[in-house]
């Protein structure tokens, strides 16, 4: 059977290369420069999907992107399948493997068609209606209403392909490969300016390769051969570069565009692998050409949707351009003289065209007349009523249309045909210029909407800017380019066109039937079958805007976009409210212009990619010793090490306990550290921090609170005077950056007359702590030079010293209470101090210890983490460290915030410690405090910011924010779980060593 | 995505950059003299207009100084880039 649709072959198409794939199971065979729907075609299918709502069937539509009906799932059962992905852009290759999407048990046969029969009960807003009582009901209708919805299944496996970013700059970037868009980048390249020309399909040339190829003639060749020689030009023209097969998604501010570059979708598996699937093209272009040509309009009316109707001009494409008759009795249906193109296309085929009908009174163009000449039966003022036949159009119905176009009259005339070709008109392709900001104005005469101000340094040419008649465009395009490109002259400034000029126009959105509007469908939107009654209804029931019509009757919110018909929604909205289409505007017109695969979007930020991670120098050690990693800011860090198959806990646990009773190690290189110098540095800290620094002594270190200037503390670190006029500034781990760059902004933008200058040094320096009551007795064997005495070395100081010859600083500060040091070091003998330090430390059980136990040893201390015990709504007073505010400071930032009379509230909330009755308990952190049980609506208090078990204190501990805590100490609180309430008790929340003892220890 | 003219690099893509939010709101000199509605005029209100807005913008990815810009938000519309401390002159 397939042969027999296979008209003259094509050049477009390969005959002597014989290509098989698969499509709902079966083998067809097609041509190399098939796609898969001219394919499906020439085997003489057309049932290729079911409608989204009601399981029409559904047939190939058009020839090209904006296809709303044949969107088919490639490669199934594989790693590689894709959704939705439209048939007639896919280009057939050996193996290839397809099927249709939303039918069960299949296309030909499927149980969701039952909502075609019941669809006079489904109307526009049905599920919105139907499944809001009652109200306790929903869960069960989402069950059902889940099953059927969506489109097509998603890859469960992992995408083996790789895809890829580039960017590109370019002087000229050309949109769109037709007659237009070869003779800009032509030009435009000849001139010296670098230009890129993209087109989304694999041919140069658009519709002029074979559209009009008999009556349009350019210097007397045919427009078709003419262009191809045009093409055959570009090839040797150096500053051109041409992307095919690459699809505009997004056009943004600034002629910043995003392309989509498929590459290896039309090749074989085993040509597939290991290559590049797709790029993401990002390009910055200063002059953009858009010449994105028109879209063909179908015609709405009765049952305008079966397999076998087709777009006019998809109809001859496939005929003219891949060698294909779509049926044997041919019929067209029209409103202007593009049918007639197809027609006498088809006719000097040798098939068979059965009748055109045309809701015009009559057209007297040479082309017209060539039709009749062929004796070719023309019905003028003639429209389609109905059309029979379910899985495949075998039958048409078409009456006399009245004169107001509003009615039928006479008789109803029965026309035997598999094949309609619908010409409803064109609409130039905005899309991307309303995407960039474009505005549009509507061209009454001819119903189309075009750009009318650009927004950046950009053109529409040709049809994509409402000129469809070919000497039109080519004059125009010449005044556009030279104005535009600032150029002389263009070398098409002397050729001479002869083209075919439109003679009568009738537009009509909704076509009438000889039935009432309620028992027909005429469809607007195919793909998610809204019809001009569903518009209609909407409008009936108080829509009026525009973009509420669309989201209410879904109509333009398909995978397509509405690309078809879009325009005939807004003409019967406007017809039917009786306003003016100019008015009424059109709905926004969004990225991508084509749907784009995640991959693409990704590109190489996969995987190991996707964020990237900050490593320590110890890193390699904590692997080599089975640390576990927790993430913090973009840091990896040790959480902790267990050992011999320990829990979490078990091992926090034994961390916890060697820390306080001998010593431990941790690895604190991630905290940010900010190298501060200049002779405003006092001043400047002065400034920064809520405590006093003018006094600090050279070689001391002092502890700091930083807040914002809303008084809500930011960060906290200890800062080391180094010299006169040098500091170290440490950080916590997760806000390095933003303070650096808080504390630029002040300095640039507020204190600009302050002598301070910041440079981060946390990569710089590598930091071991080491703590315990034996931390002293290593760094003696460590430092054997260095007096560790407490009247040399105190706590809060710092000593320069070195290891061999290599410089280190060691600071005595304490994070966890205990007596401690900071040893920091160039970062590349980061990993090499560390082994010093566990070494030294092997006689006293030095045990490296995770971010957990340094959690869990600060708490028993009642140590803040910025962070985790606030959360930007505390202050330090909430925090009970009103020590640290300095009362006598005249300013810093954040201290005319601290009173305000929010802040100042007394039942603020507050930092505590809370003890669980049962010292066995842990509670959960984030867990919600009350003081009441019987409380209904039950008044929280606060919640759990931090808990743990100590062992050093045998019981589980915790930290608080509790409203008015301050006043609560010893006070009962319940903190109610899932299953049970645990019964706390406010406690100070410094659960150990109160004195500090153990710093001097 | 804008193209900025940093005042100290030249063009650059927007995503080097951060906004800083409203420009031209000096730090008040004794903030301890304010009552506590002049306070949060300076702390909390923001204009957030459409149409020509004076911005504060800083080159994070890149010299990390930050500067002003003057923005038409409807269209983003750069107008004009100025270094901190300097007189923006629109005609």
């Amino acid at each position: 059977m397939s042969a027999n649709l296979r008209v003259k072959s094509s050049e477009y198409i390969d005959e002597t290369h014989r290509i098989s794939f698969k499509f709902n199971g079966k083998i067809y065979y097609g041509f190399k420069g098939d796609t898969l729907a001219s394919a499906l075609l020439a085997n003489d299918v057309h049932l290729v999907g079911r409608s989204f709502k009601y399981h029409r069937p559904r047939g190939i539509m058009t020839a090209g992107s904006e296809e709303p009906n044949a969107i088919v799932q490639v490669n199934d059962n594989t790693n590689r399948t894709e959704p939705n992905v439209r048939a007639t852009e896919v280009e057939i290759y050996e193996g290839l493997e397809a099927s249709s999407q939303n039918c069960w048990p299949n296309v030909n046969f499927d149980i969701g068609g039952i909502n075609n029969l019941i669809s006079p009960f489904l109307p526009a807003g049905f599920y919105y209606k139907t499944f809001m009582w009652p109200a306790s009901f929903w869960e069960k209708y989402e069950f059902f209403i889940r099953h059927s919805a969506g489109l097509g299944k998603s890859p469960t496996e992992k995408d083996p392909d790789i895809y890829d970013h580039r960017n590109i700059h370019c002087d000229v970037l050309v949109v769109g490969a037709g007659i237009s868009g070869i003779l800009a980048a032509k030009n435009a390249a000849k001139n010296n300016l670098k230009t890129l020309l993209i087109d989304e399909k694999n041919e140069l040339g658009g519709a002029t390769i074979y559209q009009n190829r008999e009556f349009n003639k350019i210097d007397n060749q045919s427009s078709s051969d003419w262009i191809k020689k045009e093409i055959n030009e570009l090839k040797n023209i150096n500053n051109l570069e041409i992307k095919t097969r690459t699809s505009v998604a997004a056009y943004h501010g600034y002629n910043y565009l995003l392309a989509r570059e498929n590459l290896t979708d039309h090749l074989e598996k085993k040509d597939k692998d290991n290559k590049v699937r797709q790029r993401l093209l990002k390009i910055r272009a200063k002059k953009v050409i858009l010449a994105t040509g028109a879209l063909e309009r179908p015609l709405i009316f009765n049952n305008n949707d079966r397999p076998g109707i087709l777009l006019s001009t998809a109809v001859k494409k496939y005929a003219d351009f891949f060698g294909v008759k779509c049926g044997e009795k041919n019929v067209f249906f029209t409103n202007n003289d593009s049918a007639y193109e197809s027609a006498l296309c088809l006719y000097n085929k040798g098939i068979k065209v059965n009748a055109i009908i045309d809701i015009r009174n009559k057209s007297n163009s040479k082309i017209v007349k060539a039709v009749e000449q062929a004796g070719i039966k023309i019905y003028w003022s003639h429209t389609i009523v109905d059309t029979k036949g379910y899985r495949r159009l075998n039958n048409i119905s078409i009456m006399k249309l009245s004169n107001d176009g509003m009615t039928v009259t006479g008789n109803k005339i029965n026309i035997s045909c598999d094949c309609l070709g619908v010409a409803g008109g064109w609409t130039p392709a905005v899309h991307l210029f309303t995407q960039s900001g474009g505005k549009l104005k509507f061209d009454e005469e001819n119903n189309i909407f075009l750009p009318n101000k650009y927004p950046s340094d950009q053109i529409s040419v040709g049809s994509c800017n409402g000129i469809f008649n070919l000497k039109e465009i080519i004059n125009e395009l010449s005044i556009q380019l030279k104005e535009f490109l600032k150029i002389e002259q263009t070398d098409f400034d002397n050729i001479t066109i002869e083209s075919e000029e439109e003679t009568s126009k009738r537009n009509i959105w909704l076509l009438p039937s000889d039935k009432a509007i309620g028992k027909t469908k005429p469809f607007v939107d195919y793909q998610n079958d809204a019809t001009a009654k569903d518009i209609k209804l909407a409008l009936r029931e108080g829509f009026r805007s525009i973009e509420h019509v669309k989201r209410y009757t879904t109509t333009g919110m398909g995978t397509d976009q509405g690309k078809l018909g879009n325009m005939h929604a807004l003409g019967i909205i406007a017809d039917t409210a009786g306003v003016k289409m100019g008015e009424l505007g059109t709905t926004t017109f969004r990225p991508p212009y084509t749907p784009l695969t995640f991959g693409t979007i990704v590109g190489r930020n996969v995987g190991e990619y996707f964020d990237t991670f900050r490593r320590t120098a110890m890193n390699d050690w904590h692997i080599e010793n089975k640390a576990e990693f927790e993430n913090v800011g973009q840091w990896k860090r040790g959480w902790y090490y267990p050992s011999n198959g320990e829990t979490m806990h078990q091992a926090v646990q034994r961390e916890s306990k060697a820390a306080r009773e001998s010593a431990g190690i941790l690895d604190a290189s991630t905290l940010g550290k900010i190298d501060i110098q200049g002779s405003d540095a006092s001043e400047f800290l002065n400034r920064v921090y809520t405590n006093a620094w003018s006094k600090l002594a050279i070689g001391k270190c002092r502890y700091g609170l930083m807040l914002n200037e809303d008084g809500m503390v930011y960060d906290d670190g200890v800062t080391t005077r180094l010299g006169e006029n040098h500091y170290l500034m440490t950080t916590t781990t997760g806000g390095a950056a933003n303070v650096l760059g808080k504390l630029e902004d002040y300095l640039q933008t507020e204190w600009p007359e302050l002598d301070v200058y910041l440079t981060s040094v946390t990569d710089h320096y590598s930091t071991a702590s080491v703590c315990g009551p034996n931390s002293k007795k290593i760094l003696e064997k460590i430092f054997p030079d260095l007096d560790f005495s407490d009247e040399n070395f105190p706590h809060m100081s710092f000593k320069e010293a070195k290891i061999n010859k290599i410089k280190c600083r060691i600071m005595r500060i304490s994070f966890t209470g205990e007596h401690s040091y900071e040893i920091n070091i160039q970062a590349s003998f980061g990993k090499s101090l560390w082994e010093k330090c566990i070494e030294a430390g092997k006689e006293f059980n030095i045990t490296p210890y995770g971010t957990e136990t340094m959690h869990l040893l600060r708490a028993e201390k009642g140590f803040i983490i910025v962070g985790q015990d606030t959360d930007g709504t505390m202050t330090p007073i909430d925090l009970q460290m009103d020590w640290i505010v300095s009362k006598k400071k005249y300013d810093f930032i954040g201290k005319r915030s601290l009173y305000r009379s929010d802040t100042m509230r007394e039942d603020r909330k507050q930092l505590v410690g809370l003890l669980t009755d049962d010292p066995n308990i842990i509670l959960e952190e984030g867990a919600q405090i009350v003081s009441e049980l019987n409380q209904n609506p039950v008044q929280m208090l606060g919640h759990v910011t931090s808990s743990y078990f100590s062992p050093n204190l045998h019981k589980s501990i915790a930290l608080a924010v509790v409203k008015g805590g301050k006043d609560m100490m010893g006070k009962k609180l319940f903190i109610p779980m899932e299953t049970k309430t645990i019964n706390v008790t406010v406690a100070n929340p410094v659960f150990f060593d109160e004195g500090n003892k153990r710093l001097n220890a | 995505m804008f193209v900025i003219n940093c005042p100290y690099c030249g063009e650059r893509d927007q995503q080097e950059f951060k906004a800083g939010g409203e420009a031209h709101i000096e730090r008040p000199k004794q903030p301890t003299e304010l009552s506590d509605d002049e306070w949060a005029e300076y702390l909390f209100m923001r204009k957030n207009i459409k149409g020509v807005q004076f911005e504060r913008w800083n080159h994070a990815h890149g010299c990390r100084k930050w500067f002003n810009m003057v923005r038409d938000t409807s269209n983003d519309e750069i107008k004009l880039v100025y270094k901190m401390g300097e007189k923006p002159s629109l005609e």
